[in-house]
């Protein structure tokens, strides 16, 4: 098994997750694109670590991991309370640090 | 074990494009455990079984099941999918999707041409790993620690709902306001 094939699974991964990122505007595909992402990430520690026969890929893989959990734990937080004052899971619309518009419009929407 | 990685790795990408494409947010996350089960498929042909077994109980298990609370508390469904369906329209999605299928393109060819030395399929046992996870990485595991406790205690905080408390002057001018309207 050639390593420059699991190199591009996990680049191809990867790309998956960055056109998640890019193209949805749901705050929770956006977080579930992230995962992806760090997966992908892992999968090329992984990797490399098989290549050269040595712990080190798998030990950031465990780094990433928890990384990824308590990065998913704030953000699902923050999607829950974004809902809970805008009503919205669309990022589009929350423009509230956005300067020149008027606070009484957010508001009334 | 070659064909096996093959298959695998070609049902992690399915999978992981009906993830991005799914308007349903429980559907988009079934797809998520597929394309886990399917890398933990791909660790294991690389020779590192604890790492696969990692990725089943911590992705597929744990935060997947943080995700599909967090759907159910939202309670959204058939009309959030119908309004994903607005949301996603050809020009938007066309063109990072293109420039990104370049950059991958780049990145492939980069890859392809580059040196191919295969891969030894010695696997690296789990005592080296954990050996090293205890004697080299020993301050990042600590500080691995730090972040765990601050990721929980922030979740515990930003997720908390805050009464909104007003003045009984504010209160006032506030029902005022209100049988006005």
């Amino acid at each position: 098994m050639a390593s420059y094939s699991v190199l591009a699974v996990a680049a191809i991964l990867f790309t998956l997750g960055l056109i998640g990122v890019l193209t949805r505007r749901n705050v929770i595909f956006i977080l579930i694109s992230v995962e992806v992402m760090l997966n992908a990430a892992g999968l090329a520690f992984v990797a490399a670590g098989a290549r050269w026969g040595q712990p080190d890929g798998q030990v950031m893989f465990l780094f990433i991991l928890a990384m990824a959990a308590s990065e998913v734990s704030v953000g699902l937080a923050l999607v829950m309370q974004v809902y809970h004052q805008h009503k919205t899971l669309d990022v589009t619309r929350l423009n509230v640090l956005k300067d020149d518009i008027d606070i009484q419009e957010i508001k009334v929407q | 074990m070659n064909y096996l990685f093959y298959i695998s790795s070609v049902v992690a990408i399915v999978a992981t494009i009906m993830v991005i494409t799914r308007y349903h947010p429980v559907h988009a996350l079934l797809y998520l455990v597929v394309s886990f089960l399917a890398v933990s498929m791909i660790f294991l042909s690389l020779g590192a079984p604890f790492v696969a077994i990692l990725e089943i109980i911590l992705y597929a298990g744990a935060i997947i099941v943080l995700f599909i609370f967090v759907v159910m508390m939202l309670n959204i469904g058939s009309e959030a999918a119908a309004q994903e369906k607005q949301w996603i329209k050809t020009q938007t999605w066309a063109g990072p999707t293109i420039l990104t299928a370049i950059l991958l393109a780049e990145l492939l060819v980069l890859m392809i041409r580059g040196d191919s030395t295969t891969i030894t399929d010695q696997s690296v046992p789990i005592k080296q790993i954990s050996f090293s996870l205890y004697k080299e990485y020993i301050i990042a595991v600590e500080l691995v620690g730090f972040l765990l406790m601050a990721g929980i205690v922030g979740a515990a905080h930003i997720g908390r709902h805050k009464k909104r408390y007003l003045h009984r002057f504010l209160r006032e001018k506030e029902e005022r306001e209100s049988v006005k309207l």
